[in-house]
């Protein structure tokens, strides 16, 4: 296609869309509610699953020896978790460690002195298990405590399996409401354009007695439905950019209790995944729109 | 191999320019069953010949150039224009066919948001004609139907005549083999109507082949054209020099 061919369309697509504003702007409604929601939807996603995430590779389970468990037990008890297809990777704290830490964290130093060498966790060596994927926690818990050896087994965090069917929740109903609105976004889309070929039609008709080719009919009815896209994403996606960072603040300063948990993807991380998805939904719908009305209407030679 | 010497002979013809740049062979059109708008029509109408084409309401003059265009099909019968057997073009090659051919109608069919100027220049955009093409061929045009003080007007702004002159400027801009003219001055009064056709007839000089549909009896007889006549669908004259014929009025009663 030619520049000039390519620029006519453009224009004369842009004239479309003034020509028949009322429904241009209904169109370019009805995508930006769509795509606000998918944005929002994708807020919610990518942020539980970056907070699941964070929370998989700090929440783990501590197992404990039984008492004067001999060495290559232990590390025989090590193999067998660590074969688990759920586990991430094993790390073994020895009693020196354990001791070091809990000193660090629980006691004052004053009555730390008072220890002097000795170690009263001697039989408090461990090994802490990291898991590739929270939701199966519980039964790894259970295959441990089946195995010989064992004294306990200490699962800190129970409520990130429960964040992980939420998740899948939350994505399911997004799904659905997102294909309800894509399907009126695309309809509304195909009115508009289809009204803007009647009011062409004589135009149309002269065309192709002058000898215009299909492609050049054609042309400026689909950029008119490819801008409507593009603008219907643009749009909630500047407002959605200006308003992320205060929401996540805000709910951060409200749940403060949580605010370990709650730790929010960066801005740019979510928008360059984000801001070409919504593009290429927005053009897309404009896109299928627009080309199946022409189909429809300007088939007849 | 028997054909051989047909084909040469074809070939020869054409290069003398004697092969028509119409023909219909037996051409039919019903568009119902059982109605026919068009009976076995044959014709030839040879390169820059001015031909008139005439006979009463709903004997097919309309149906016969729409023919030509491509606009519809034939029910039986061949037709060739431009060396090209219509049939046989593919849609997608309809566009560029018709650029060979100009159209001009009753009801002028201008663009009544655009000027004077963009509705001829409209002709080349179409086409997509570069952009030198345009600032050369359409004032020429524009100079040629004498409406060069108008091309900023809109089509509201002008006579019936002039709107006539504009769309025969559109059909003209693109260098057409032949023009075709469905009752181009049926909407004119007498004055207008000889100025579209002093028009016509220089388009034709110029070497277009024309081919004119009218009701214009006293234009028919003056103009001393060939004047094929239509008669509920069947061709029932077809003469050199002709006019408006008594039969050809008697007849159509
Ligand atoms: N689209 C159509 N569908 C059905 N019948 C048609 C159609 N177009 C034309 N006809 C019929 O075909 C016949 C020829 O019509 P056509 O328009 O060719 O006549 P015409 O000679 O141009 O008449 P006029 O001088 O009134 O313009 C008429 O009987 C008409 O009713
Ligand atoms: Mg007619």
């Amino acid at each position: 296609m030619k520049i000039k061919t390519f620029l006519y369309s453009f224009k004369e697509g842009l004239k479309s869309i003034y020509r028949n504003r009322l429904f241009s702007l209904a169109s370019v409604g009805t995508i930006t509610a769509c795509l606000f929601l998918f944005g929002i939807f994708y807020f919610i996603l990518s942020n539980f699953q970056y907070i699941i995430k964070t929370a998989e590779t700090s929440v783990g389970i501590t197992v404990f020896f039984e008492e004067g468990l001999a060495e290559e037990k232990k590390q025989e008890l090590g193999t067998l978790i660590s074969a688990r297809p759920e586990v991430d990777r094993i790390h073994y704290l020895s009693p020196e460690e354990t001791w070091q830490s809990y000193k660090e964290k629980h006691l004052k130093p004053e009555l730390v002195e008072t220890f002097g060498e000795d170690n009263p966790l001697e039989n408090s060596d461990s090994y802490e298990v990291y898991l590739n994927d929270v939701s199966r926690q519980r039964t790894l818990v259970n295959y441990i405590k089946t195995l010989e050896g064992i004294r306990l087994v200490n699962s800190s965090d129970i409520t990130a399996s429960g964040l992980a069917s939420f998740n899948s929740l939350v994505g399911y109903i997004s799904a659905a409401i997102l294909v309800i609105l894509l399907a009126v976004s695309v309809f509304l889309i195909s009115t508009t354009v289809a009204m803007g070929i009647s009011v062409r039609k004589e135009e149309i008709a002269i065309m192709r007695l002058i000898g215009a080719t299909d492609y050049f009919i054609r042309g400026p009815f689909i950029v008119e439905g490819i801008l409507i896209g593009a603008v219907g994403a643009l749009l909630p996606m500047g407002v959605l950019y200006l308003i992320y960072g205060r929401v996540t603040e805000a709910i951060t300063s409200r749940f403060n209790t949580l605010a370990n948990v709650l730790t929010f993807l960066d801005i740019h991380t979510v928008f360059a995944r984000l801001l070409p998805l919504s593009i290429g939904i927005g053009i897309g719908i404009g896109l299928v729109g627009s080309y199946l009305t022409v189909r429809k209407h300007l088939h007849v030679v | 191999m028997r054909d051989r010497p047909e084909t040469e002979r074809k070939k020869q013809r054409n290069l003398k320019g004697e092969m028509p740049v119409i023909a219909l062979e037996h051409v039919s059109k019903s568009y119902q069953a059982g109605i026919s708008a068009l009976r076995d029509v044959s014709l030839r109408i040879r390169k820059g010949e001015f031909v008139f084409i005439i006979g009463n309401s709903g004997s097919g003059k309309s149906t016969l150039l729409k023919l030509l265009l491509k606009e519809i099909e034939p029910t039986e019968g061949k037709i060739f224009v431009n060396g090209k057997i219509l049939s046989r073009l593919h849609r997608r090659q309809v566009a560029k066919y018709r650029r060979g051919l100009g159209m001009v109608f009753q009801d002028f069919r201008l663009l009544k948001d655009r000027t004077v100027f963009e509705n001829v220049a409209f002709a080349q955009r179409v086409i997509e004609a570069p952009a030198a093409s345009i600032r050369r061929q359409v004032p020429a045009m524009l100079a040629m139907v004498g409406l060069t003080d108008k091309q900023k007007s809109f089509p509201r702004e002008l006579s019936g005549g002039e709107q006539q002159r504009v769309a025969l400027a559109r059909a003209l801009v693109n260098n057409p083999v032949i023009l075709l003219a469905d009752e181009p001055t049926g909407n004119l009064d007498p004055r207008n109507s000889w100025e579209i056709m002093e028009l016509l007839e220089e388009v034709n000089r110029r070497g277009t082949t024309v081919v004119v549909v009218t009701h214009n009896q006293e234009i028919v007889d003056m103009m001393q054209k060939r004047v094929i006549t239509l008669n509920k669908g069947i061709l029932i004259s077809d003469e050199q020099k002709g006019g408006y014929s008594y039969e050809n009025q008697n007849l159509s009663l």
